[in-house]
């Protein structure tokens, strides 16, 4: 199969058959905390879209040229200072805590860009843009692009477009079963629904019905691959 | 009372401690850490196990938090914590790998996700950061013990329902069908939402006893 339609593959995979929500359960406070009302529900998936999209590329360069075992950086560094050492640099051990630096930085870069240029947006997101950061979602996408940069050679390697792609559908897979949630919340406002199971029990009860749903899309992947050919 | 330390606004550290265990249990209360509750508890092990990083997370981080308060930034205090909590889990993390290595290839990426649970950063921000070491310490504790205690709910109906075995040990008789939805996402989900009306029923029952009135809310 050529490169493009991997990528396509890559993302129906990630945004629809490994729903981030629905399969891997990050993401899920936002999930159940911002989902009241369609429009606020929309501008989080889409504010986390983007945060990802950035972080990922930040932690894609990062990982390729500074953290993976035997990064070129790092090595060209090191052999600065021991120009006769032929040991492989392995700084993964800084990964998480790098991570979580890059994703801080990109949540204040994305801050400042759109109370820059879109005032509006950034009024509609009020608190949520800064607690982006504490976001599973974010994280484990830069998890997942860690593990197919550093170890992994091969089909398994994932170069920027892969990464690009993984993050950008990631996040779309969030946003849309944010808004399928916000849509049916919005209903159940008009339900009867029994005292005890009122607010985060019943979003947990409907998250597991749309799972279940979701759990359709399974195979999807190989029926496309048939059709499209190797 | 005899942990009473003289602290005039809010709780003692004993009740603290008591309060992280049930009225503001992380999970069924406070709707916290929800990611690796669904995700690693379709076995008891890999959930105890889980509580145990986290406790050992948690308590550290509230410590290392509590002892540097004096010096954090408003606006730069997140930064902090997430800092501080992502040294931690890669401590536990590298623990995990070197000396539990089926169950630290089990759990994947839920153990560095645990930078990101919400509980710990919730435990920072709203005590640690304000209290001292000892009330920080016992209040991380009392929440580690919740969190540890709705996973030990969530994992035991889903691996008896699921596996019909309970750490690993067959507890249902041999005929029992094995219900695999327990096991996939959706299991996690529902049963944690049926749990959390549970929680809320007996809670809402037992006001309405003490109040005088009747428990009017009745289960679906």
């Amino acid at each position: 199969m050529n490169h493009l339609g991997a990528l396509l593959l890559l993302a129906i995979n990630t945004a629809l058959i490994n729903n981030m929500v629905f399969h891997f359960f990050v993401g899920n406070c936002p999930f159940i905390g911002v989902s009241r009302r369609i429009d606020t529900a929309f501008g989080m998936g889409c504010a986390v879209t983007f945060v990802t999209a950035v972080a990922a590329m930040l932690s894609w360069t990062c990982t390729y040229f500074i953290l993976a075992p035997g990064a070129p950086l790092t090595t060209w560094a090191w052999r600065q200072f021991n120009p006769t050492s032929q040991a492989v640099v392995d700084l993964s051990i800084l990964n998480y805590v790098v991570y979580i630096f890059l994703i801080a930085a990109a949540v204040q870069l994305v801050e400042m860009y759109v109370r820059k240029f879109f005032p509006a947006l950034y009024k509609a997101f009020g608190v949520f843009l800064p607690l982006i950061t504490t976001n599973c979602v974010i994280l484990f996408v830069c998890l997942e692009i860690m593990k197919h940069v550093s170890g992994a050679t091969g089909p398994l390697y994932w170069g920027p477009d892969e990464a690009l792609v993984y993050a950008v559908f990631a996040g779309v897979g969030f946003l849309i079963a944010i808004v399928i949630m916000a849509g049916i919340r919005q209903e159940l406002d008009h339900c009867d629904v029994p005292k005890p199971l009122r607010g985060a029990g019943i979003t947990m009860i409907i998250a597991g019905i749309l799972a279940l749903a979701f759990m359709g899309f399974t195979g999807v992947d190989k029926g496309l691959e048939a059709m499209f050919g190797k | 009372m005899s942990e009473h330390m003289g602290h005039p606004d809010g709780p003692t550290p004993l009740e603290r401690f008591l309060n992280g265990i049930l009225p503001e249990n992380p999970v069924y209360r406070q709707i916290l850490g929800i990611c690796p509750t669904l995700a690693v508890s379709n076995s008891m092990e890999s959930a105890m196990t889980m509580a145990g990083a986290v406790a050992f997370v948690l308590v550290s981080s509230n410590l290392v938090v509590s002892l540097i308060r004096g010096l954090l930034k408003p606006h730069l205090r997140i930064l902090v914590f997430t800092l501080t909590i992502a040294t931690f889990v890669t401590v536990a993390d590298r623990f995990l790998a070197a000396y539990m290595h089926e169950m630290s290839r089990k759990l994947g990426p839920y153990v560095p996700l645990i930078i990101v649970n919400c509980i710990i950063i919730a435990r920072c921000e709203v005590c640690a950061a304000k209290q001292s070491v000892i009330t920080a310490v016992a209040d991380a504790i009392g929440q580690s013990l919740g969190f540890a205690l709705a996973m030990a709910t969530i994992a035991t109906v889903r691996e008896l329902l699921g596996f019909g075995t309970w750490f690993g040990l067959s507890v249902m008789p041999k005929a029992w069908p094995a219900w695999v939805v327990m096991i996939l996402p959706p299991g996690a989900f529902i049963t944690l939402g049926l749990l959390m009306g549970a929680v809320n029923w007996i809670g809402a029952a037992r006001a309405g006893k003490s109040a005088g009135g009747g428990g009017e809310a009745k289960k679906a």
